[in-house]
């Protein structure tokens, strides 16, 4: 038994023991903190897979973003939830028998980590040999997120970006406008306010390093995207929404929104002007591989800024919305 | 026992996912069933990125003298799905906020109830 499956079983049998966590606590807050030891557990578990892009995502969502919109949710929601203790026999008849059918068909699936798995067999080996000639950059995950597959990558920025709108329109009112502006939640911990004020500029710059290095190492837009809207997120958190706006000027974060993706859409048009299909980098300068350089920093550029606005304008939309709470 | 080591990853994803179902079914408050769309969801990835590991690889970051890597693709595919899962966890929440404006409850069996009346 060699120690990354040792690992692998201590995480896997972790997540499962929280996700019982979960399912049994009826305090909310219990299960949203769970859900974030849940995000971080599962990202720990894809760097043991060497999913590295995937686990930096991972650890800024799942263990960071999730969990504090789903708090501030409860602090609108009340934190207890009725009837804990129900047990549903007929729900759990059904989807145990699912689980026992999944099990059943798993046994069909080829071996873990086997190398004649197809998975492995059709377009994955065409990415990781040909990807260095015709796109130019270590990092295969970024080839095919920004290249290769870079007309899934434009669809994923728009639903982003939509379901970003969606939020502001359920959540915004003009009535929020009159309503005093509440105290930073947690203003009030000196410990965490110092150590937030050390922390934002290194998390900051680490971002763009990610944003930027995405081609070499592991990262890009997406990752940057999420940690830079961290930690301006953690900044409003320690200071309030108030001192943040000061700092951040929503009115060019929700143009910013649309920005990244236009910027995507952009590059697109350029390539399809140039006599290449749309989306297709070779034509955006005389050696193809320049192109294709030129190409990926330009939508990766567009996805991190769609995506840090989006995450920014997602917290300030729920953080807003408290305001109303005690008027009604 | 050489089938359970070949398979355990993929088992782990099915209970994960039961448990995760069985939340989303069975429980009535709302906050908890989007919970448990969000653990069903990363089992989903679990299973994804499980699937495309392969054995003795690395992580899928080119460089000469390395032949074996995992399988990008997967990679690809599940960290947009995590930003994007976000995203919709979010218009959930915000749902959810409204509908406890309106109903005073965010308990399903409670607001079907005052739906009927």
């Amino acid at each position: 038994m060699n120690i990354d499956l040792a690992i692998d079983l201590a995480l896997l049998g972790l997540l499962v023991a929280t996700a019982i966590g979960v399912a049994r606590t009826g305090d909310l807050f219990a299960a949203v903190m769970l859900t974030g030891i849940y995000g971080l557990l599962s990202a720990s578990f894809f760097v043991v897979m060497d999913a590295v892009d995937v686990a930096f995502t991972e650890a800024a969502v799942g263990a960071g973003i999730a969990p504090l919109l789903m708090f501030t949710t409860l602090a609108m929601t009340g934190r207890y939830q009725q009837n804990p203790k129900f047990i549903s026999a007929a729900s759990l008849a059904v989807v145990a028998a699912m689980g026992v059918l999944l099990i059943y068909a798993s046994l069909d699936m080829p071996a873990f980590g086997s190398p004649d798995a197809p998975a492995h067999l059709y377009v994955a080996p065409r990415y990781l040999t040909q990807s260095m000639a015709e796109i130019g950059i270590p990092n295969a995950v970024t080839s095919v997120l920004a290249s290769y597959r870079g007309f899934d990558t434009l669809g994923e920025v728009v639903v982003i970006f939509t379901a970003g709108i969606g939020v502001i329109a359920i959540l915004y009112s003009k009535r929020i406008e009159g309503q005093p502006e509440r105290p930073a939640s947690m203003h009030q911990h000196r410990v965490l306010r110092i150590v937030g004020k050390i922390l934002i500029p290194p998390i900051l710059i680490f971002a763009l390093y990610v944003q930027f290095h995405g081609e070499y190492g592991p990262g890009g837009g997406f990752q940057a995207g999420v940690i830079f809207a961290a930690a301006l997120i953690l900044y409003s958190m320690l200071f309030g929404v108030k001192t943040a706006k000061k700092v951040i000027n929503y009115a060019a974060v929700r143009l910013l929104a649309a920005f990244g993706v236009l910027l995507y859409g952009a590059t697109g048009v350029l390539s399809l002007f140039a006599g290449q299909n749309f989306l297709d980098y070779d034509a955006l300068a005389e050696d193809p591989v320049a192109g294709q350089h030129a190409g990926i920093l330009f939508i990766e550029l567009g996805v991190g800024i769609t995506v840090a606005s989006v995450m920014l304008l997602l917290y300030f939309a729920f953080a807003d919305r408290q305001r109303l709470e005690g008027d009604d | 026992m050489e089938t359970v080591a070949s398979l355990f990853n993929y088992w782990v994803v099915i209970v994960l996912m039961t448990i995760a179902l069985y939340i989303i079914v069975a429980q009535h408050n709302l906050i908890k069933k989007v919970i448990g769309l969000n653990i069903f969801q990363t089992s989903i990835f679990i299973f994804y990125i499980s699937v495309g590991n392969l054995e003795g690889g690395t992580a899928p970051i080119l460089k000469e003298g390395i032949d074996d890597y995992s399988n990008p693709l997967p990679h690809v595919l599940i960290l947009t799905a995590i930003v994007v899962g976000i995203a919709t966890t979010a218009l959930a929440l915000a749902l959810i906020v409204r509908i406890r404006e309106d109903y005073g409850t965010i308990e399903e069996n409670e607001i079907s109830e005052r739906d009927r009346t």
